[in-house]
């Protein structure tokens, strides 16, 4: 797969901070619907590694290096939300002043600009999700896995070409974690969008199946 | 865009108070060209020292100063250690609420009522337990050479302002395990916060303390009410005298507002010379091992008479309400015999005229206040870049510079621009009071705000701005209201910043007041007094209010 054009490719990507080395070369080649993952004790430069290709490493205190390539592109110089990057985090960060179909809409790029599309998107996401009805919820009142489940729709609305996983699992219970790695993987790989996953937990990446990147 | 933001902040603020300072500098040497006064000398000082009251005014100063500002960091002290750890404590805290909205001017107000020898003290005990049946003469209670009543007065302000400092700084310590892991060693309760928790409060009330020292040792809105008329303190001499139509006057004002200047610097450097000491013998302390001292008995006690003190402070602000309503209240009547609604239908048309200005020029700081503050703090959100502490520092300035020592020389820079007596003009030199409140306020929720929503907003694909707009201002719409409120109060109780600015024809709900203060309309001073702690007082509930009606149905907002 290496050498693809299309997918998520880091190309000699380096990390240092203060003169120590985090990351000394890495190089890595996502194809599309593909999950690689990321492993390492605390300090190893796992969540810098996704500052970095998400565009939210201070480079002022890092020293970074290498090239971020999306589908041939590469959004190395780009800014954050010019990527196209979708990330999604241990706490699912639905904006708590928002519906949970007002946080789906926030997601979903204005260039969609009729209102009764951007309904429909919001309320097919949510059908997908197995939440129909819940758009007018405070975000408040739902479970942690419902939660989950609308910050994984918020992302995959903004049509993004790849997704950073940030530990997304590690704070739901053994029973709901399961399933919602499935769901997760499951939507990547039905819409074709390679993703780059952090976890602590070994059972993810034997889930995950792609590469596995060891840190030390 | 957003980068000029600091420093065109910082010029806003800063520039008027050191103008103010150099146009206050020149005068005290003998050099103010706008009164033909040219040449330098020593004169204004030698007729400042000259003056006959002036030994007493200085002695005034300095004891008012001094005691005021320990008492209150005393009172303060005892009362949250004491009280931090009961369950109803926080409900404790919205009884100091009304205290902290109101204006220094409208407690001193309330205060005269409840002490004054003819006041609602001695009414409730007339004649009963005293046997008067008029106002006894030869007594003095408020007005007193001492000053006592004037840190009467600062204390029922100066309290409640390092109390909710101290509640604050509070919440980022561990007290209660600090406290518990002490007592399982067998330290006596108080003792053991004194020891472990109070040391780690104390950098984050430093800065408030030093400003109320320099408030305590420089006050003028309070002196007018409470204070001794002659002599004075001495930012109240300086005052009468840039009042004054014999305008080579103003030259030993100056040299007064100086030396105010002076007694602070020096206050704050006695202070860090303390600070030191304790630094330097305080592990002494601490290492020798007591369990149990003077502390646990005084500190009780410290904060039962301070809690005295505040009961006095809200009862002064009941009289000034039930006053309000009086159409009749004759001496030793425990209450108005006859009520009526005539002091606030009578004044109506000039209080309207007030109430409006007022509000205008609160409104107007505050907003540019509000602006300044999240442009700063936003720019430094995406700068990811963290202003260190002399910033702090510079905050404080214009609450630390006693305002007599620069509201002089600004008005002369004022003049100079045609600008003085403008509402322009009082609605800078309010913003020079309200913003360093405002950014106090605000910067530790803005930058408390988990940076991932933002993050997370922006692989969305949402600009910097959106996310400033759709996510950053809603979720932080309560405590930015509640700074809203906060910068209101400021300007609400502007006195000296007014007249000054104002030139004395802009005219305040606070001004005006102070200006009846020493009439016998006691009905109208009553309406006055009240008007002033009920405008801070509805700004502080709207700021609690609105967001519970716009997040009614988000939990994780309410």
């Amino acid at each position: 797969m290496s050498g693809a054009s299309n997918g998520l490719v880091l190309d000699a990507v380096a990390i240092g901070i203060g003169g120590a080395t985090l990351i000394e070369r890495l190089d890595l080649a996502i194809a599309p619907g593909n999950v690689a993952t990321v492993m390492g004790p605390s300090g190893s430069g796992k969540s810098s590694l996704l500052a970095y290709v998400a565009g939210f490493l201070d480079t002022r205190l890092f020293d970074a290096g290498g090239a971020v390539r999306l589908d041939g592109l590469d959004v190395t110089r780009l800014r954050p939300e010019q990527r196209r990057i979708g990330l999604l985090f241990q706490d699912d960060l639905l904006f708590p002043h928002l519906s949970v179909a007002g946080n789906l809409m926030f997601g979903v790029p204005a260039a969609i600009s009729a209102r009764t599309e951007r309904l429909r998107l919001v309320e097919a996401a949510l059908a997908d999700a197995d939440l129909a009805g819940f758009g007018p919820r405070d975000p408040a009142t739902l479970s942690g896995g419902q939660r989950a489940r609308v910050a994984l729709m918020r992302v995959l609305l903004s049509q993004p070409q790849a997704l950073l996983l940030d530990e997304p699992f590690s704070r739901l219970d053994a029973a709901l974690r399961g399933a919602f790695r499935t769901m997760v993987f499951e939507q990547a790989r039905r819409r074709g969008l390679p993703v780059l996953m952090v976890t602590h937990d070994r059972q993810d990446a034997d889930a995950a199946g792609g590469d596995l990147v060891e840190l030390a | 865009m957003l980068r000029i933001v600091p420093p065109l902040t910082l010029f806003l603020f800063l520039a008027p108070v050191l103008v103010g300072l150099a146009g206050t500098l020149a005068p005290a040497f003998g050099y103010l060209p706008a009164i033909g006064a040219r040449e330098i000398s020593l004169a204004p000082w030698r007729t400042l020292l000259d003056w006959p009251g002036f030994a007493t005014s200085f002695q005034l100063t300095l004891r008012v100063g001094a005691l005021a500002s320990l008492l209150s960091l005393l009172g303060a002290v005892s009362l949250v250690a004491v009280l931090s750890g009961a369950r109803w404590f926080s409900r404790a805290q919205a009884l100091l609420a009304p205290l902290l909205a109101a204006p220094h001017a409208s407690i001193a107000l309330g205060l005269a009522f409840l002490l004054a020898p003819s006041g609602w003290i001695v009414r409730l005990v007339s004649p009963e337990l005293t046997g008067w049946t008029r106002p006894p003469g030869d007594l003095v209670t408020i007005r007193d050479p001492a000053g006592l009543a004037l840190v009467f007065g600062l204390l029922t302000k100066e309290i409640p302002y390092l109390a909710i400092v101290l509640t604050a700084a509070l919440g980022q310590v561990p007290s209660a395990r600090l406290v518990a892991c002490a007592r399982s060693m067998g330290y006596a309760p108080h003792t053991a916060w004194l020891k472990l928790v109070l040391p780690r409060l104390w950098p984050q009330i430093r800065l408030p303390f030093y400003a109320v020292i320099a408030y305590s040792l420089s006050v003028v809105d309070q002196a007018l009410v409470l204070g001794p008329g002659n002599p004075p303190p001495l930012a109240v001499l300086a005052v009468r005298w840039f009042a004054d139509y014999d305008l080579a006057r103003y030259l030993p004002a100056a040299a007064a507002s100086l030396m105010q200047l002076g007694l602070v610097v020096a206050g704050l450097g006695l202070c860090r010379l303390v600070e030191w000491l304790a630094a330097r013998f305080g592990p002494a302390w601490l290492e020798r091992g007591r369990r149990s001292g003077f502390g646990e008995r005084a500190l009780p006690l410290a904060a039962g008479v301070t809690g005295v003190l505040l009961a006095a402070g809200l009862a002064a602000l009941l009289g000034l309400a039930l006053w309000s309503f009086a159409a009749s209240w004759p001496f030793a009547s425990g209450l108005p015999t006859r009520w009526s609604l005539a002091a606030w239908m009578g004044a109506s048309d000039r209080l309207q005229a007030n109430l409006e200005t007022t509000c205008m020029i609160a409104c107007a700081a505050t907003a540019i206040a509000l602006l300044l503050c999240l442009g700063c703090l936003e720019n430094e959100a995406r700068c990811a870049h963290r202003p260190r502490n002399g910033v702090l520092w510079l905050l404080y300035l214009p609450l630390i510079v006693p305002q007599v020592a620069f509201l002089f020389g600004l008005q002369v820079a004022l003049v100079r621009l045609r600008l003085d007596g403008s509402l322009c003009a009082v609605i800078w030199t309010h913003l020079v009071f309200v913003l360093p409140y405002v950014f106090l306020s605000l910067a530790d929720p803005f930058r408390a705000l988990d940076p991932r929503y933002a993050r997370s907003a922006a692989s969305l694909g949402a600009s910097p701005w959106r996310i400033f707009l759709e996510v950053k201002l809603p979720m932080l719409l309560r405590p930015i209201l509640v700074a809203a409120a906060v910068g209101m109060a400021v300007s609400v109780g502007q006195y000296l910043a007014t007249v000054f600015a104002g030139a004395g024809r802009v005219a305040t709900i606070t001004t005006e007041a102070l200006t009846l203060a020493s009439g016998a309309d006691r009905a109208g001073i009553g309406v006055l007094g009240l008007l002033q702690a009920l405008v801070p007082l509805a700004c502080y509930g709207a700021a609690l209010l609105v967001p519970r009606l716009v997040f009614h149905n988000r939990r994780g907002l309410a």
